[in-house]
């Protein structure tokens, strides 16, 4: 069984391609209720311990729970406990808001009822109301990512894993999603998060920085930039990724 | 025309049936500059780069590259310009190699001949030459295309966005090439939306919704920010955020990482600001000034115009 503290717990996961170890002996643990970031170089092996993380992809050696379920054993249940929103946006742009909201809630479940509910609600709170029968792929990029956001929780998920999810989106955008993050989290929704922007692991409680498939670094953004005596986390990620020996 | 000026660029203007994707944008390049085009997906940055590089036609305005007309000096605008698309348009089944031999041999030249402008990037990846374009990492498909968009020696360069999804590291390698360009006497146009390259261009646009912000050094875009800046911080960041919101001594306020960026109203108060906060229930509270950044600069000018 897993502590009831943390949502995520894994030991020594490790993902092997060949001979190319592409995530190398991992080992961290997240509180339930955080927001947690995820950051490296590209080609450091994030998305691969990811998609470990999310069910999709079965570690090579390594144990761990994920939302109270084994990562090695228990993928499907990881699937459907938890909410992912990927760096490509993931809606159907043919279909309307609402339908789009339509056919995730019933690919998770949720009861038309409670559906209809919490798309009332995320209407009223995002100012989406006259936009519910407009096709997804007419809408400008913030909007589309801000209801992806709710789209990859409208099945209450203890956890959500966003993958880049503010990447080319406008500055006042940017921040109305990080609300949505601190909402989620103050409710009680574990954030799962990667971002190229250094700024955005400020937002977080706590980040890991991964180099060549290992975690070189876990803390609170500012205990990091005490510790490596720098003024902010682009420059720690400057000094961490600077000796990565991985050229993606 | 005029001879300091790589491109000019008057009222032009494009819709794509009812949408206006540029509306009378207006700026100059002047040689040997790095100009950042800074702004979000939708902005216009990838029409007004298609329109300069003459792949598609303006509805109104005019431009021109070098001193030639963009309309009909089209050919000779052709083989004086690099671009380098958002999207990666080389071809993947040719290896890097074959890539360069295609796109030096469309301009007339061979790599021999041009390697000194291209060497500082191409011999980083020169060594898997023989590797089909299509297998390479994101970091040497933008080594490559960079490359390809060099070897004819243009003298002005275009690149769309050449930095999304890059990491910072690579990002800031990447301009670094770009000021080593630059050094060689190339005038470049770069668009991003990665606020934070604003300060590696010489002057920026901001650009929004098809029609240009401000135009200006990013240092005097900063210094020029006139509004009263503070950071705030507390235990429960979601619960300051809601408190902010409806303080009367706030004008606006946002996210923005470890602190929330607040822009002073009329009569603001720190101290004050202080105890009501505590009042609140919130603890650790720490409110201080802080020093503007592009991104403020460009959330007051979109304020501005949503107002």
């Amino acid at each position: 069984m897993s502590n009831n503290d943390y949502i995520i717990e894994v030991k020594d996961l490790t993902k092997q391609f060949g001979s190319f170890k592409a995530v190398d002996h991992i080992s961290f643990s997240v509180r339930r209720g955080e927001i947690f970031g995820f950051l490296g170089a590209n080609g450091a092996g994030k998305t691969t311990a990811m998609r470990m993380l999310c069910g999709l992809s079965y570690p090579t050696s390594g144990s761990g729970t994920v939302a109270g379920f084994d990562v090695i054993k228990e993928g499907e249940k990881i699937k459907r406990h938890i909410g992912y929103m990927s760096q490509r946006f993931s809606l159907y742009e043919d279909l309307t808001v609402m339908e789009n909201m339509e056919l995730f809630g019933g690919i998770y479940g949720v009861a038309n009822n409670e559906l209809k509910e919490r798309a009332e609600d995320m209407f009223k709170r995002l100012d989406f109301y006259e936009e519910r029968n407009t096709l997804v792929g007419s809408l400008p990029l913030g909007w589309k990512q801000k209801l992806a956001f709710v789209v990859a929780t409208l099945h209450k998920p203890e956890i959500v894993f966003l993958d880049e999810p503010t990447g080319g989106v406008d500055p006042i955008t940017r921040r109305q999603f990080w609300e949505m993050i601190y909402q989620a989290s103050s409710e009680g929704t574990t954030i799962f998060v990667t971002t190229h922007y250094m700024d955005e692991a400020e937002y977080c409680h706590r980040m890991t920085m991964m180099v060549d498939g290992q975690i070189k670094a876990l803390d609170t953004p500012a205990n990091l930039k005490k510790q490596f005596n720098a003024s902010s986390i682009d420059e720690v990620f400057r000094l961490l990724a600077r000796g990565a020996k991985r050229a993606e | 025309m005029n001879k300091d000026l790589a491109i000019e660029i008057r009222e032009l203007s494009k819709s794509y049936d009812s949408v206006k994707a540029l509306d009378k944008v207006t700026f100059d390049v002047r040689r040997g500059e790095i100009f950042g085009l800074i702004g979000p997906d939708g902005a216009g940055k990838t029409t007004l780069f298609k329109i300069l590089v003459t792949l598609l036609n303006a509805d109104e305005g005019s431009a021109q590259i070098d001193g030639l007309d963009v309309a009909k000096d089209y050919k000779e605008i052709r083989t004086r310009v690099g671009y380098m698309p958002g999207k990666f348009s080389l071809y993947p089944d040719l290896t890097i190699e074959e890539n360069m031999e295609f796109f030096a041999s469309l301009f007339g030249v061979t790599v021999e001949q041009n390697y000194d402008i291209v060497a500082p990037i191409y011999s980083q990846i020169e060594k898997y030459k023989k590797r089909r374009a299509g297998r390479l990492s994101g970091g040497m498909k933008q080594k490559l295309a960079l490359s390809c968009a060099l070897i004819h020696k243009p003298s002005v360069l275009f690149l769309d966005e050449p930095t999304t999804g890059v990491d910072a590291v690579s990002r800031s390698e990447f301009w670094d090439m770009l000021f080593n360009l630059k050094e060689q006497g190339l005038s470049i146009l770069v668009s991003t939306p990665y606020m934070d390259e604003a300060s590696r261009c010489d002057r920026i646009a901001l650009i929004n919704n098809g029609h240009v912000l401000d135009i200006d050094t990013p240092q005097n875009m900063v210094d020029n920010y006139d509004l009263q800046l503070f950071g705030v911080k507390s235990n429960n960041m979601y619960e300051l955020l809601k408190i902010l919101r409806n303080d009367s001594g706030i004008a606006n306020c946002y996210t923005a990482g470890e602190y929330h960026h607040v822009v002073a109203g009329s009569g603001f108060d720190a101290a004050a600001l202080n105890q009501r906060l505590a009042a609140n229930g919130l603890s650790n509270i720490d409110i201080k000034t802080i020093v503007p950044d592009i991104e403020d600069v460009f959330i007051k000018l979109l304020s501005n115009e949503q107002q």
